[in-house]
């Protein structure tokens, strides 16, 4: 090819492809960027012996107080942790059956025209910003749970998890519609000839097939329900208290970053401390995601060979 | 062997049922979610309020400077996100040998920035935007304090980043959809690859990049964690003038009104309004997306 291009048409060609490369590499500079300076951030909690005066990576994990503002400021991560992880679980007990229900029926069941309603549906709910959501949360949803069970604290961590259970399903749906889809066909008929049912077919043999994708969509959908930060902050009450009760007002690490770090002396150990959780959630959810999308890759592998 | 068969019926109609119940539930959830915004805000919203500032301590008023800030952030993102982001998938669908470590490196990262918390992005605006780039401007250029602050400019950078990985995703998946014989047709008549991509492959894939670009600013338009600390401001009685400035908007906004404010009474009703306003906003541009996206597969499948 270069051959027939001119010279000139050559270089410029060569430019335009380093020019290419290079957009590329913005990608990987990206989340390199992240990581540095999330951790350039942090690093005092390590090594700064005035930060490690207040705080320090073995206190973190010591005690159940979260009490950054205090004469004497206590910074354990033990009570937001929690509250990340009801606030989760809750989210996803509430998620997971819907969005996989819903994927099921539309990849098995739904005929052509609602197969294609349900999409852009789904699309709609995946674009509804989460401030919105967690305003509908905190004025609408909360009122009207809290009457119809007699809560007594109105903003908790069952009204965050169900807020936040919404935003999740999209992703679960899609990751998890993408899988059972790409089920061969053959599957399918080799058990309806055998007799099964749609139903048995549908539930031993495709969904088990589809098993490592579905897991996949389960963990992606949890790494965003970890990181998702305005539904929590405006819905789940804010008190960081280390409690079980799924009724009582809670804060997840992601709420306490946002509610904190604006009113947070510039330098403080308070400050570096906010990097740090920061880290642990990008870590967390860092984890999460690349098994998340090994086990994707494995099922792709398990369906059409080696090779995607 | 009959009555079994006949069991085994009525339990496929029940389970099917159940999945269909939960298909009906989501719509059920998007309906319920919709019509409540709609019937809490439709009332507030007036010419005025779209086009005045907030008044009498933000208790009273519009939200233009919001909806201006918005757009304004939303634009700087634009213009830097669109040609990275289309560039990269180019690359990735392009130029990249498939099996390679670096086309491997570049999807990981790619798959990894859009799995990192949004709120992780903001910390990463104020430490690498703000505190890194910024103040080593500002030394550089003997400024005071010009860069090293909160302002729109490192802010839609922020949320550049953030939308890097869904811009790239719907590019590549648009280079797909480009029948690899329009390629070889191009390149057998002597044109270079990059004549190639540009005169063939791109004009096709146009309406895929269109939907990116237009799910990329209703994202844009509607994140609040990423600009918190890199820009977006409670109040400002000016609008901004240059990136440079701090910037009001809408999605920080709403979550101002309804959690930060002394008099939450007077100050819901305006949330509630600016909640139907971004929602309205991020609906259409999603409903955008949706009809170029079933126009393009119709027209493929025509094509073919």
């Amino acid at each position: 090819m270069s051959l027939k291009a001119g010279p000139f048409k050559y270089v410029g060609e060569e430019l335009i492809a380093n020019a290419i490369r290079l957009a590329a590499l913005v990608a990987i500079a990206g989340i390199v960027l992240i990581f540095l300076f999330v951790l350039k951030e942090a690093m005092p909690v390590l090594f700064d012996k005035a930060v490690q005066q207040e705080a320090t990576v073995a206190g973190y994990f010591r005690g159940l107080d979260w009490q950054p503002v205090s004469d004497l400021p206590r910074y354990s991560f033990w009570p937001i942790i929690l509250g990340t992880l009801k606030v989760t679980l809750i989210a996803l007990l509430f998620a997971v059956p819907v969005a996989v229900g819903a994927a099921l029926y539309s990849a098995e069941f739904a005929p052509v025209w609602l197969k294609e309603a349900i999409k852009p549906m789904v699309e709609i709910l995946a674009g509804i910003p989460s401030v919105v959501l967690g305003f509908f949360a905190l004025i609408f949803m909360a009122t009207f749970l809290q009457k119809l069970f007699g809560w007594h604290i109105r903003l908790n961590a069952v009204n965050a998890g169900l807020a936040l259970g919404v935003t999740v399903i999209p992703p679960i749906y899609s990751l998890c519609e993408d899988a059972i889809s790409s089920v061969p066909q053959s599957f399918r008929e080799a058990a309806l000839g055998l007799g099964a049912t749609p139903w048995q077919t549908a539930i031993n043999v495709v969904l088990p097939a589809a098993l490592p994708g579905v897991s996949a969509a389960i963990l992606l959908g949890m790494g965003r329900a970890i990181g998702e930060t305005m539904v929590v902050l405006m819905a789940a009450g804010n008190a960081p208290q280390f409690t079980f009760d799924l009724l009582q007002s809670t804060r997840t690490m992601t709420a306490t970053i946002a509610a904190e770090l604006g009113e947070v002396v510039f330098g403080s150990a308070h400050y570096h401390t906010l990097f740090f959780l920061g880290l642990l959630l990008f870590a967390v959810t860092f984890v999460i995601n690349l098994v998340s999308w090994s086990l994707f890759d494995r099922l792709m592998a398990k369906l059409y060979g080696a090779k995607k | 062997m009959k009555r079994a068969a006949s069991i085994n019926r009525i339990s496929d109609r029940i389970n099917i049922g159940l999945t269909g119940l939960a298909t009906v539930l989501i719509f059920a959830i998007l309906v319920v979610i919709l019509g409540t915004l709609v019937a809490g805000g439709h009332k507030v919203i007036t010419w005025e309020f779209l086009t005045q500032p907030p008044r009498e301590g933000m208790t009273k008023g519009g939200i233009f400077p919001a909806i201006f800030g918005m757009v304004f952030s939303v634009m700087i993102m634009l213009i830097a996100v669109l040609p990275v982001g289309v560039s990269a998938a180019i690359y990735l669908h392009e130029y990249a040998k498939p099996g390679h470590w670096l086309t491997k490196l570049v999807r990981g990262a790619v798959n990894n920035l859009a799995g990192v918390p949004s709120i992780v992005f903001g910390l990463f605006g104020l430490g690498f935007f703000i505190n890194f780039l910024g103040r080593g401007l500002d030394a550089s250029l003997g400024k005071e304090t010009l860069f090293g602050q909160p302002c729109i400019l490192w802010a839609a950078l922020t949320l550049a980043l953030l939308n890097l990985p869904m811009i790239i995703v719907a590019t590549e998946e648009a280079l797909r959809a480009v029948p690899q014989t329009e390629r070889a047709g191009a390149l057998a008549l002597g044109a270079t690859k990059w004549q190639t991509i540009w005169h063939v492959v791109l004009p096709q894939a146009l309406p895929g990049i269109l939907t990116g670009t237009v799910l990329v600013i209703s994202r844009g338009a509607g994140e609040v964690a990423p600009i918190m600390f890199t820009g977006a401001a409670y109040f400002l009685p000016t609008l901004p003038k240059v990136p440079t400035d701090q910037f009001m908007t809408l999605g920080y906004h709403i979550f101002v009104m309804s959690t930060q404010s002394p008099d939450i009474e007077a100050t819901v009703p305006i949330a509630m309004g600016a909640t139907l306003v971004l929602l309205s906003l991020t609906i259409a541009l999603n409903m955008v997306a949706v009809v170029i996206r079933t126009r393009t597969r119709k027209a493929l499948r025509r094509g073919r």
